[in-house]
C-alpha cells in the first residue's frame, strides 16, 4: 500500500489539472473478482486526519480521485438553486438543480468515508428541497434529514459503506416533479485501492424532460404535468440541454488515450439504451458495482442508476455518445460527441476507400442491355440477339445463384440448364418453371432432383422471354425463342400439378 | 353548520360588505374581507376519520394577502413586533429583513407588495389585532379551489397547468402589488400567483415531504386526528404547498412567503 504522503501527492498532482500519472494503481482487485463483502465490510473505522472539503465539479468534469489510503471525514456544501437555463436553442425550462448544473455536482469520496453533508436552499428559491443519496445506508438516504425550506440550510451525516457509482436525487413531493426539473446527481464511492488509473473522465447523465410546448418550440416552457405522468418525454438530454456536449462543448481526448465515462440515468421515467457509436467499451462496470464485463457494444441503465465504462481510443475521429433507443438520438436531443484527436490510424480503420454505386448483381452494363431490348420489344423490333444479351443480364440475378453463371447447377441439388436433355425435349420449360415453380422429383441428364423452385412470378412477361430466349440459345441447348407473348400465355396456364 | 341558501349567502355577503369601509379596500390597515359560503369540500389531502369530504364553515378571507403597508401599521402600534424586538423564537433573524428599518419600508419594500420575510408566530398576532385569525388550511384550499368563474377548477388540466407555471419559478423578481390578478368566483384575488401563504394550523398537516412514504406513514410522525397523505396525486400544486408549509418552522420566514387573515362569520 502506498504512504500517505506518496497518495497526497499523487491527489495534488490531478488537482493541478495533469490528468495522466505515469505511476500506475494496482489493478483493482476487488473490483472484478472474489465477494467485496459489500457494507459488512466497508467500514474502515472512525475517520483520520482533519476533515477534508470535498471538491465538487460540474459536469461533464469529474473530481480527480481522493488519493486516500484511510478513511477521512468529508464535508460536502451542495447548493440548490432553481434557475431558469437554456434546454434547446431559443427554448428556456425552469431547472431546479444540486449545484447551478443539470446533473448536479459530481460528489467523489472513498468507501469507509464519514461524509458531513450540507444542504443549502437559496433564499429565492420557492421551493422546499432534500436529498436522497443512493450510496447513503439509512431510511430515505439522507431525503428526511435534509428536508430544507428556501432560505435555510440542514445537514447529516453518513457513513459510505458501499463502494461503487450512486445516483443522488431530490426527494421532495411532488418527487417526480423535481426530478423532472434536473434535480439529480452523482456520487462515486472509490473502492478502497481506487479505480484504475485512465487518462481522461468524464460524467454524463441522461434524463426526460416534459415541457408544455413541442420539441423544439421557441420561448419559455414550463414544466407539463400530464406528458411526465403519461411517460411522454419532449426531450430526452445528456447534460440537461440539447448541445451541452457538442461542437465547442464536445467531450474531448486523444487517440492511445483511455477514457473513463461515469454515467448515469437521472430519468425520471425512461431508462437508456447507452452506446457510443463507433466504439466499443472495453470495460462496463454495470449497474455502477464493484465487477466489471468487457467487450460491451451497448449498456443499459436504469432510472435512478448508472454505470462505469471504459475504452481506449485508437481511431482519431468523433464518437456520437447517444440513447439507442434511437428515436430520442434523433428527434429528442440525446446525442453527444466525443472527439478524438491523433494521427489516423488506417491499419484499423481505414476510413472510406471506395465509393461508387452499388446495384447489386444488376450491375450496370448489363442493365444497359435489358434496356435496349425493352426499347426495341416496344418499338417492335425486337431480334432474338437482343433478347439473349438482355436475358443474360437478368439469368446474371436470381437464375445464377442456383443454376450457376454457367448453367451447370449443383449436381444432385440445383439441376443444369446446360446441355439439358428436358430442354431439348420440352422447350417451353425453362418459361413455365419461372412463372409456375417446380416441385416434386424430377430427372435432368441422368440425374434426379428433388429441391424446390419457387415461383418468379415478380418477372415481367418481357424479362421470362428474355432468360428463357437466353437458356434456350446457350450452353449446347437447342437455341429457340421466347415472345413475350407466349410468356404471358404460360403466365395464365394454371400451374402444373 | 349546515350549508347556507344562496339567498341568505347575498344578504350574508352584502352585510359584510356595508361593514367593511370600502376605503379599505386598498389601502385600509384592516383589509377587505370577503364572504366564502361554506360546503363540503374534497381535499387533495386524504384524512383518514373525514369519509365524505371536509365541512367547511362559511367564511370570510381577506381579498389580498396582507401588505407591507398594513403590517407597518401593526409593527408601529404593537412595538414588541419590530424586528429588533422580537423575540427570536417568534420571528428568525431575517424577519422583515427588507424593511429598510424596523418602523420604515424603503425600497426593497413597497407599501402595496405583499409582506414577505414574516413569521407564523407574527402573522397570527397581526390577525389577532384585526378581530382575525389566519385560515385553516382546508379554508385556504376551498377557497383556492376556485378560478374566475367556477368554485371548484381543480380537474381542469389548464388551471393546473396556469398554477404549476408559477409555483415552478423562483421569486428572483420583485413581486408585483396585490390586487392586480383577476378575483377568483369568490371575489378573493392573488392566492395564486403572488406568494406562498401561512394557514394557521400549517403545522400540523401531516404528511410527508417526502411523498413517497405515502401508504406507509412512519408513525412516530402522527398523532391524534390520524394519518393524512395525498388522496389526489395528481394535484402537484397542492403537493408543493404542503411540502412548502411542512418544511417551515413558526418562526421561520422566507422571501416569497406572505399571509392573508379570515373570520368567523356570525
Amino acid at each position: 500500500m502506498k504512504s500517505l504522503m506518496t497518495c497526497l501527492a499523487f491527489a495534488v498532482l490531478l488537482a493541478a489539472g495533469c490528468s495522466r500519472d505515469s505511476s500506475t494503481s494496482p489493478d483493482a482487485v476487488s473490483m472484478n473478482s472474489g465477494d467485496s463483502s459489500g457494507s459488512a465490510k466497508g467500514d474502515f473505522g472512525p475517520p483520520q486526519g482533519e476533515p477534508v472539503k470535498a471538491m465538487l465539479t460540474s459536469p461533464p468534469n469529474v473530481p480527480p480521485p481522493t488519493g486516500r489510503s484511510a478513511p477521512a471525514k468529508v464535508i460536502v456544501e451542495l447548493e440548490v438553486i432553481e434557475k431558469e437555463m437554456a434546454i434547446s436553442e431559443g427554448v428556456t425550462y425552469t431547472f431546479w438543480t444540486f449545484g447551478g448544473t443539470v446533473p448536479g455536482s459530481f460528489i467523489r469520496v472513498r468507501q469507509g468515508d464519514t461524509v458531513e453533508f450540507h444542504l443549502m436552499n437559496a433564499p429565492d428559491n420557492k421551493m422546499p428541497h432534500n436529498i436522497d443519496l443512493h450510496g447513503v445506508t439509512g431510511p430515505g438516504g439522507g431525503a428526511a434529514s435534509s428536508f430544507t425550506a428556501p432560505g435555510h440550510q440542514s445537514r447529516f451525516t453518513f457513513k459510505a459503506l458501499n463502494a461503487g457509482l450512486f445516483v443522488y436525487h431530490c426527494a421532495t413531493a411532488p418527487v417526480g416533479m423535481h426530478v423532472a426539473n434536473g434535480m439529480y446527481g452523482l456520487m462515486l464511492v472509490e473502492p478502497p485501492e481506487g479505480l484504475p488509473v485512465v487518462d481522461r473522465e468524464y460524467y454524463v447523465m441522461q434524463g426526460d424532460f416534459y415541457t408544455t410546448g413541442k420539441y423544439r418550440e421557441k420561448g419559455h416552457q414550463p414544466f407539463d404535468m400530464q406528458k411526465a405522468i403519461d411517460e411522454r418525454p419532449t426531450y430526452v438530454l445528456f447534460n440537461g440541454s440539447e448541445g451541452s456536449l457538442t461542437g465547442d462543448k464536445a467531450l474531448a481526448a486523444k487517440t492511445g488515450e483511455t477514457v473513463r465515462l461515469y454515467v448515469g440515468n437521472g430519468g425520471p421515467n425512461l431508462v437508456t439504451s447507452f452506446h457510443v457509436i463507433g466504439e466499443i467499451f472495453d470495460k462496463v462496470w454495470f449497474e455502477g458495482g464493484a465487477r466489471f464485463q468487457e467487450n460491451v457494444q451497448t449498456t443499459l441503465i436504469p432510472a435512478g442508476g448508472a454505470a462505469m465504462m471504459q475504452f481506449k481510443l485508437e481511431v482519431p475521429g468523433s464518437y456520437i455518445l447517444v440513447d439507442h433507443s434511437i428515436f430520442r438520438a434523433f428527434n429528442k436531443g440525446a446525442l453527444a460527441i466525443l472527439k478524438a484527436e491523433g494521427p489516423e490510424n488506417k491499419a484499423i480503420y481505414s476510413g472510406k476507400e471506395v465509393d461508387e454505386m452499388y446495384l447489386g448483381d444488376r450491375a450496370q452494363p448489363n442493365l444497359a442491355a435489358v434496356a435496349t431490348a425493352a426499347a426495341a420489344a416496344s418499338s417492335g423490333k425486337l431480334t432474338v440477339a437482343q433478347q439473349i444479351k438482355a436475358g443474360q443480364a437478368l439469368f446474371a440475378g436470381t437464375c445464377s445463384t442456383c443454376h450457376q453463371a454457367d448453367g451447370r447447377g449443383l449436381e444432385g441439388v440445383f439441376p443444369p440448364l446446360a446441355k439439358s436433355d428436358w430442354i431439348a425435349r420440352e422447350p417451353e420449360i425453362p418459361a413455365t418453371a419461372m412463372l409456375h415453380g417446380l416441385q416434386g422429383k424430377i430427372t435432368v441428364n441422368g440425374k434426379d432432383y428433388t429441391s424446390v423452385m419457387p415461383p418468379m412470378s415478380q418477372l415481367t412477361d418481357d424479362e421470362v422471354a428474355n432468360i428463357a430466349t437466353y437458356v434456350l440459345n446457350s450452353w449446347g441447348n437447342p437455341g429457340g425463342r421466347v415472345t413475350k407473348d407466349e410468356a404471358a400465355e404460360i403466365r395464365k396456364r394454371p400451374p402444373a400439378k | 353548520m349546515n350549508q347556507l341558501s344562496l339567498a341568505g349567502l347575498g344578504r350574508l355577503a352584502a352585510l359584510l360588505f356595508l361593514g367593511m369601509p370600502l376605503a379599505g379596500a386598498l389601502a385600509g390597515e384592516s383589509g377587505e374581507y370577503v364572504a366564502v359560503p361554506g360546503g363540503v369540500f374534497q381535499s387533495a389531502l386524504r384524512y383518514e376519520d373525514v369519509k365524505d369530504g371536509v365541512r367547511i364553515a362559511s367564511f370570510a378571507l381577506m381579498r389580498a394577502p396582507v401588505t407591507n403597508e398594513q403590517l407597518l401599521a401593526f409593527v408601529k402600534a404593537n412595538p414588541a413586533w419590530r424586528r429588533d424586538r422580537v423575540p427570536s423564537v417568534f420571528a428568525e433573524s431575517r424577519f422583515l429583513s427588507h424593511w429598510k428599518g424596523p418602523v420604515e419600508l424603503g425600497p426593497q419594500a413597497l407599501p402595496q407588495q405583499p409582506v414577505t420575510w414574516v413569521s407564523w408566530f407574527a402573522a397570527g398576532a397581526y390577525c389577532e389585532a384585526q378581530g382575525a385569525r389566519l385560515p385553516t388550511w382546508s379554508e385556504w384550499e376551498f377557497a383556492a379551489a376556485a378560478d374566475e368563474t367556477r368554485t371548484d377548477a381543480r380537474r381542469d388540466p389548464a388551471w393546473r397547468e396556469r398554477i404549476l407555471d408559477w409555483y415552478s419559478r423562483p421569486s428572483t423578481s420583485a413581486l408585483p402589488r396585490v390586487g392586480l390578478q383577476a378575483p377568483n368566483a369568490y371575489g378573493v384575488q392573488d392566492l395564486h400567483g403572488l406568494v406562498w401563504e401561512w394557514t394557521g394550523d400549517f403545522s400540523s398537516l401531516l404528511v410527508s415531504g417526502d411523498n413517497r412514504n405515502q401508504g406507509d406513514a412512519d408513525d412516530t410522525r402522527f398523532c391524534g386526528a390520524g394519518a393524512i397523505s395525498m388522496k389526489d396525486n395528481d394535484d402537484y400544486a397542492v403537493m408543493m404547498r404542503v411540502a412548502m408549509l411542512s418544511s417551515l418552522e413558526g418562526a421561520d420566514a422566507t422571501a416569497n412567503l406572505g399571509f392573508r387573515c379570515a373570520k368567523d362569520l356570525p
